[in-house]
């Protein structure tokens, strides 16, 4: 077992980080902070999850700004391969250093040397992973995201699983690249596929969940510093209350996420709203529900929602201990 | 960062006896009795989280540490919950908002049945030419109405129906005549001819067959059509050797791989026949799925596999447990067949309890009455892959 401290990098203890991802302009909650902490602490990768769009990108752009490293991105998707994810040759430039040799006819050690010349570093185009194991430096590991991971197939799982276990690529014409420091890795998934446990065994876990109400609205605030405060105040409990069904009375297709209600904010404060009135929200609907059914069945009960969605009016303010704490009851029965 | 004032007074209890491991193993052990694979890895991450945390002093903190490391699903989370509280009798520290995870829909749910089907069911049938053939008819007709010479017969031409395997894309490339240009025979090749490239060599992704299960209800219900069903799944098998699964779901699941791999339909049909022990009984749809899912489906048989689901959706058990299961199954699947031989009928809609959960679930709702029907089902299985890019968005 690792010695306090010693393996990893980064703060001392997950509220430093949290304060460090604050000036990022990401605003973590506990989970979220102890999660990158220990990733960083543990040097194991973070498998964040969670529905589109509530910030799980975003958390791996922060943490790279905390580390002051670079975020080096990978987007998954069915049948990617290796030489989209590792590396690959620069095949035109190493025709034209054999047509150079072969010009200057010099051809100085015979066949074997201008094979080596071709294959030499120049001509190697690093991909993400490659990128990650060659930028991270002990004490400032680059941030590796691997997006969107339940998007690629079994066999990239599988290749992923080795990669993540040895940090290190053998491309057969140079030899093995190994990474002075691991990277720290993130992996995100929108849970569209369960993906294999193996790879899930070797992670940190975190479900990342729709924010509160306090801190939704203190994430657009954030963002979006230019919108009046009652605005993202009532902004952010007409989407906590569409995310509930039981509140609201609409079952969405796909409920808004952080990036929608963010981007709701910013549209009303375009048409020049400082609050949150039925005539706006319908204009800009189009900017927090993205699908037609979804857009139809918000217009139909507008007024209900803005209104603080009838008999559940509190449905955002609700306090969140009580609700807690029943729930803990309710568990703990069985 | 927020709530922690709430939180410490509880924590506080277990603040003296969390870091020794006697405590990290009990809750290691309930979760395993609790169900969650909390294996020896994890717990070993765990401890090293602990140590990170500088949980002896941070008595908070043990809550997350243990969830991070712990847990690799969204549903195990709230059998942490309960353990972590049963255990160090304190609640977790921060709670998560109590929202439920909006259960995936597609537009199919939307369209309802027939609506998005191209072709539309009763198209044949509008169109056959007034003197049709013998066979022609028998293609179209109700396999459940035929009469015994008419069965047989129907019998023989769907173990004709020619099963296109489907293909799922592999990471490995091979020589082609088009894709990517392959360097190394390319220059191979340019250093037999002086290091003129003349001819350019070409890399081509390769595919692999795709894993096709195949789930036939033998209940009551389904009678006259469970037999041409597994005909077809036989067909499937012979045609798919290695990569296709067939199971008959009733009141018990049953596997009938092994059985329908016999090159004789006849022989194979009987000794499927043989296998099933419960032909003709009640459903339990949603139960057997969830066997299914549990013994063979999360272990890889249904992992980006092609599965077709051959049901009427008459479920007698509870239907949200079919729906729970089916979108169990839509996270692992590549894509979800399902036959209803009921659909051919004019005027049906999906009224059946069990269909009406499943639905929103399945990215190709066919009918499965007819000779046609199949043929169209087959292909439906064959196409494997989604028009016009990714599986599911």
């Amino acid at each position: 077992m690792g010695a306090i401290g010693a393996p990893g990098t980064g703060p001392d203890d997950p509220e430093t980080l949290a304060a460090l991802l604050d000036d990022q302009g990401y605003l973590a909650d506990d989970g979220a902070a102890t999660a990158c902490f220990l990733a960083l602490r543990m040097q194991r990768p973070l498998f964040l999850e969670g529905d589109a769009g509530v910030g799980k990108t975003e958390l791996a752009r922060a943490l790279a700004g905390v580390l002051g490293a670079p975020l080096i991105r990978l987007q998954c998707y069915e049948g990617i391969d290796a030489s989209q994810a590792l590396y690959d040759w620069d095949h035109p430039r190493q025709l034209l250093h054999l047509r150079a040799v072969q010009a200057s006819s010099a051809a100085p050690g015979g066949a074997e040397e201008l094979e080596a010349g071709m294959y030499d570093r120049r001509y190697l185009r690093a991909r993400p992973l490659l990128r990650a194991l060659e930028e991270s430096a002990p004490g400032r590991p680059a941030v590796l995201l691997i997006d969107e991971i339940d998007r690629a197939d079994d066999e990239f799982e599988a290749f992923l699983l080795e990669f993540l276990s040895d940090f290190a690529i053998s491309v057969p014409e140079l030899g093995t690249v190994r990474a002075a420091a691991p990277p720290a890795v993130v992996l995100t998934s929108n849970r569209t596929r369960e993906v294999h446990d193996a790879l899930k065994r070797r992670c940190l876990y975190h479900w990342t969940p729709h924010p509160s109400f306090e801190r939704e609205a203190a994430i657009i605030a954030r963002r979006r510093p230019e919108a009046a405060e009652r605005l993202v105040r009532e902004v952010a409990a007409a989407a906590q209350r569409l995310r509930d069904p039981a509140a609201s009375g609409i079952d969405l297709l796909k409920p808004p996420g952080v990036a929608e209600t963010i981007d709701w904010t910013a549209a009303l404060t375009a048409l020049g709203a400082t609050a949150l009135d039925p005539g706006a929200a319908a204009r800009t609907l189009g900017a927090l529900v993205k699908h037609r059914d979804d857009v139809d069945a918000v217009r139909d009960r507008l007024s209900a929602l803005l209104n603080g969605g009838g008999a559940d009016a509190a449905g955002a303010a609700r306090a969140p201990g009580a609700e807690h704490a029943a729930r803990t009851a309710a568990r703990a029965r069985p | 960062m927020t709530r922690r004032t709430r939180s410490t007074a509880p924590a506080a209890t277990t603040a003296a006896s969390a870091p020794d491991t006697a405590p990290v193993l009990g809750l290691v052990r309930a979760l395993r009795a609790a169900g969650l694979r909390a294996d020896t890895t994890r717990a070993l991450a765990f401890t090293d989280a602990l140590a990170a945390v500088d949980a002896p002093a941070r008595a908070d903190r043990v809550y997350w540490a243990g969830r991070l490391t712990l847990c690799s699903t969204r549903a195990e989370l709230d059998v942490y919950d309960a353990c972590f509280a049963a255990y160090f009798g304190a609640s977790p520290p921060a709670p998560r908002p109590a929202l439920p995870v909006p259960a995936r829909r597609r537009l199919t749910a939307l369209l309802g049945p027939g609506g998005g089907e191209q072709g539309g069911d009763d198209g044949p049938e509008a169109h056959r030419p007034a003197a049709a053939s013998g066979t022609e008819v028998l293609r179209t007709a109700d396999l459940g109405l035929l009469g015994e010479e008419e069965r047989a017969e129907a019998a023989r031409l769907v173990s004709l129906i020619a099963a296109d395997p489907p293909r799922r894309p592999a990471r490995r490339t091979a020589p082609a005549r088009r894709g990517r240009l392959d360097p190394r025979r390319t220059l191979a090749a340019a250093a037999r001819t002086d290091g003129e490239p003349v001819r350019l060599s070409y890399r081509g992704r390769t595919d692999r067959p795709r894993k096709v299960v195949v789930l036939v209800d033998v209940s009551g219900s389904m009678a006259p059509y469970a037999e041409p069903l597994l005909r077809l799944a036989h067909v499937l098998v012979r045609g798919h050797p290695g990569a296709t699964e067939v199971f008959s779901v009733g009141t018990r699941l049953t596997r009938l791989t092994r059985e329908l791999s016999a090159a004789d339909p006849a022989r194979a049909l009987r000794a499927a026949g043989a296998a099933v022990p419960d032909w003709r009984g009640g459903t339990r749809l949603g139960e057997e799925l969830k066997e299914f899912l549990d013994l063979y489906g999360s272990r890889g048989a249904a992992r980006g596999a092609v599965v077709l689901i051959a049901s009427d959706g008459w479920e007698r058990g509870d239907a949200s447990l079919l729906g729970g299961q089916m979108a169990r199954l839509s996270r692992l699947a590549h894509r979800i067949v399902w036959a209803n031989p009921h659909k051919g009928q004019a005027g049906y809609r999906p009224r059946a309890a069990g269909m009406a959960a499943a639905l929103p679930h399945i990215d190709d709702f066919v009918p499965g009455h007819s000779l046609e029907a199949l043929q169209r089902l087959a292909r439906a299985v064959a196409r494997g892959r989604a028009e016009g890019g990714g599986a599911r968005a």
